[in-house]
């Protein structure tokens, strides 16, 4: 699990980053690319990180944190253990999502977009997943739960421990 | 999945070979378990159904002579997990994994039909036997969609057998790349992706066009919520979209291709990878392809969750490592694109008609659909309606036998009120227009468009006003924020509506909607801005009276607009089963229980306290006996 490598903040070990860097840039990917691998090793993107993948690259650091803060999938934040995702596409939306992602808001304590502060749950809300048939959806670290009801919410959030 | 002769293919002679090859080797086996393993399915648990399935047919012994195959999404989500067992095409819906031994028992050793599991017609009640029988299926025409639930889309051979790659023989060996563009623009073929542009045509500008290389792009950037037909064709059919590509580069002169996946489809980038490999290993893309000399290699590069990186000079920044800012489309992408060269970008849909095309020829491909608007349309089908899932049906059926014959209506028993075709960019339209014919031409006529094919139906508990605002919300924060229209217009757009949702309205909203969201749309600079009133100038035009209601009397007729609406329990109906009580995260809600013993013994209905209501609706979901009610 990414996530579980993100706990401690302060010392982050950044070879791993240069690593990958260094690789796509041998094969002439492009930064957008890297970040994505970057991420998928570290859970997030650190300050650090971006700093270690834009001299690699041989970028300034602002374009590395000018795509990181463009594109939605990359956080700047460590994820919780548990990550929980909000599918509000349109279909989701006429089924009533919104209230299934201000419940979650309401039982976790925290908003879309955050990470709870012992780094246990980060939740956030997504345009579609194209799981339209299920809607509303809630993924939870990758499992999908359909036609979630407020009740869902409560069993969804108690199995979390 | 059996692992033969994975040498390159010299020749089109070898290719035929193979093809024969397999079909021998695949007619040995008599039965197949074709399991549905789309995302809406996988998220029922289809994939532990593929374990359960071996298990079972292992202990039976027939692992060997019965093939367990994991297909790509068939369509009809709503009753997901599917299995389909041939030779018979016995179709069984919502399987469990208790349900598979006594399948494997009865159907699979016996040819029995298993009642439970069969789709039963909600109106006539009759049993579906196949998928030609059940009412969602009978109506489509499945061509694009055709071989999703026949193939493992994992296996090249799989696509093989059923004919794939013979369109890129056909072109490679009998089509010069002119008499390619030219059969392409003779079908009618356009742009799937929403446009509609001519895909013949651009074909040929990309041709035409100066400057080496020259690149083959496919947006998988499936940005629109609701959509997701082009996610069903990667992840079900990656092959059939390769083939499209390569036929593509082959008659426009490129040498390059990129695919561009979105990032929330981690199975769509897995299976096309795949494809790529298989496809790489048998000569049908790389150097040489086929021993014709042709070369052609395919990237993908998947996405990072930008809405606009759909529109197509923001896709080409975003391959290239950048933000995805569009560019003002004075010299079009198929002179100066990616990297700067001529690069020519299709959708995904539209890619995979072009094998089919080639196939099948330009006359047959036109002889399906309207005047204007050629062959067939993958729409997904989602909302307040029955059968959710993939459509295809031929251009110009109406939207009414979309919704009403293979949609199975409107459940529970509600009204139907609009459907949202097109997405953010689209537009709400009415019961009254719902006999129209589904073309380019006509949505736009009417203020929608055609989108990439994403149907949200709506029933009367849907406030129009609320959707309206909902997709204002998505395009002011997707907007790139690079011209002043749409960043800014977006927002104010947002704000207002924000406002008649919370009963803030003023008499001139509406006007002030209309004026803005006209300036918007003649004034922005990409695709995202020029339709991004759309949702609202649609629902200004058909449903202003719901505007109005907002506006002046302060009410959501629908029941949605949280401040306008309050929530109470009719004590009548309540039974003080306390469920609404324990539900309620903000404790108000007081009674629903009884007092006082023996003859003494009353019911004390459950009582709302307004000022504690949070609107939460999680009352109005607990109760069984429909006491809360919405006023």
């Amino acid at each position: 699990m990414p996530g579980e490598k993100s706990a401690s903040v302060e010392e982050i070990d950044v070879s791993a980053a240069r690593k990958i860097a260094a690789g796509h840039r041998a094969q002439g990917n492009s930064l957008v690319t890297v970040l994505q691998d970057v991420q998928t090793e570290y859970g997030y993107l650190s300050g650090e990180v971006l700093e270690a993948v834009a001299e690699e690259m041989e970028v300034p650091f602002s374009q590395a944190y000018g795509l990181a803060t463009f594109y939605s999938s990359f956080s700047l934040q460590p994820r919780g253990k548990h990550h929980i995702c909000v599918c509000m596409g349109t279909a989701c939306h006429v089924r009533g999502a919104a209230n299934i992602l201000e419940k979650l808001e309401r039982d976790l304590g925290i908003s879309s977009g955050e990470t709870s502060e012992d780094l246990k749950h980060s939740l956030e809300s997504v345009n579609c997943l194209g799981a339209c048939a299920l809607g509303p959806v809630v993924v939870v670290n990758d499992a999908y739960h359909g036609k979630v009801s407020s009740r869902d919410v409560d069993k969804i959030v108690a199995d979390l421990e | 999945m059996s692992t033969v002769a994975t040498a390159k293919l010299a020749s089109l002679e070898e290719l035929e070979a193979l093809r024969s090859s397999i079909r021998v080797e695949q007619q040995k086996t008599q039965t197949t378990v074709a399991l549905c393993c789309g995302t809406g399915c996988q998220a029922y648990g289809s994939g532990r159904l593929i374990e359960v399935f071996a298990e079972a047919l292992a202990k039976e012994g027939l692992e060997d002579s019965v093939r367990v195959r994991a297909t790509g999404c068939h369509g009809f989500c709503e009753r997901g997990p599917l299995v389909v067992i041939h030779p018979k095409g016995t179709f069984y819906q919502r399987v469990g994994p208790d349900d598979v031994g006594e399948i494997v028992a009865k159907t699979v050793k016996q040819g029995e039909l298993i009642e439970r599991l069969l789709y039963v017609d909600p109106q006539t009640k009759e049993k579906a036997q196949t998928e030609e029988q059940v009412g969602f299926y009978k109506h489509q025409h499945r061509l694009v969609f055709g071989n999703n639930g026949a193939i493992d889309p994992k296996s090249i051979r799989d696509y093989l057998a059923v004919g794939g790659y013979a369109g890129l023989a056909k072109a490679l060996s009998e089509l010069k790349p002119d008499e390619l563009i030219e059969q392409i623009t003779e079908s009618g073929l356009r742009g799937r992706g929403g446009g509609g542009f001519l895909t013949g045509r651009k074909w040929r500008s990309c041709r035409e066009a100066e400057g080496e290389p020259k690149y083959v792009l496919c947006n998988g950037d499936e940005g629109d919520p609701g959509a997701f037909m082009d996610r069903s064709i990667m992840e079900g059919n990656p092959h059939s979209v390769l083939e499209g590509m390569v036929i593509g580069a082959y008659a426009i002169g490129s040498n390059h291709g990129y695919i561009y996946v979105r990032a929330e489809y981690p199975l769509a980038v897995e299976n096309l990878g795949i494809a790529i490999r298989q496809a790489e290993e048998l000569g049908l893309l790389g150097e040489d392809i086929l021993g014709t000399g042709f070369d052609f290699e395919i990237r993908i590069n998947r996405g990072a969750g930008a809405f606009v990186c759909g529109e197509s000079t923001a896709l080409m920044a975003s391959i290239e490592g950048k933000i995805g800012d569009p560019r003002a489309k004075y010299i079009h992408t198929t002179d100066v694109g990616l990297f700067g060269k001529p690069s020519n970008l299709n959708n995904v849909e539209t890619w995979a008609n072009v094998p089919l095309i080639v196939n099948r020829g330009a006359e047959w491909f036109s002889s399906m659909g309207t005047e204007k608007s050629k062959g067939t349309k993958v729409f997904s089908l989602v909302g307040k309606i029955n059968n959710t899932g993939l459509v295809e049906v031929p251009m110009g059926v109406s939207l009414r036998d979309i919704i009403y014959k293979v949609g199975g209506g409107i459940p529970d028993g509600r009204k139907f009120k609009a459907v949202q075709i097109g997405g953010p960019s689209g537009g709400c339209i009415p019961e009254s227009l719902l006999d129209t014919p589904v073309d380019f031409e006509q949505l736009t006529e009417l203020g929608a468009m055609m989108g990439s094919g994403g149907l949200i139906v709506m029933d009367e508990d849907t406030c129009v006003v609320d959707i309206a605002r909902y997709f204002m919300n998505f395009l002011c924060e997707e907007a790139c924020g690079k011209c002043t229209p749409c960043r800014e217009g977006t927002k104010i757009m947002l704000d207002i509506l924000g406002r008649i949702c919370q009963g803030k309205g003023e008499a001139e909203d509406m006007d002030k909607l209309e004026a803005l969201g006209e300036q918007v749309q003649l004034t922005s600079l990409c695709g995202l801005g020029t339709s991004a009133a759309n949702p609202v100038l649609s629902t200004l035009q058909y449903f202003r009276e719901e505007y109005e209601t907002h506006v002046k009397d302060k009410r959501c007729p629908a029941g949605v607009c949280r401040q306008l609406i309050t929530f109470s329990v009719t004590p009548e109906a309540c039974t003080s089963c306390a469920m609404c009580v324990k539900a309620c995260p903000v404790e108000a809600i007081s009674g629903g229980t009884r007092k006082g013993k023996g003859k003494d013994r009353v019911r004390v209905p459950a009582l709302i306290d307004q000022d504690k209501c949070i609107k939460c609706r999680a009352c109005h979901e607990a109760c069984k006996f429909d006491a809360v009610v919405i006023s």
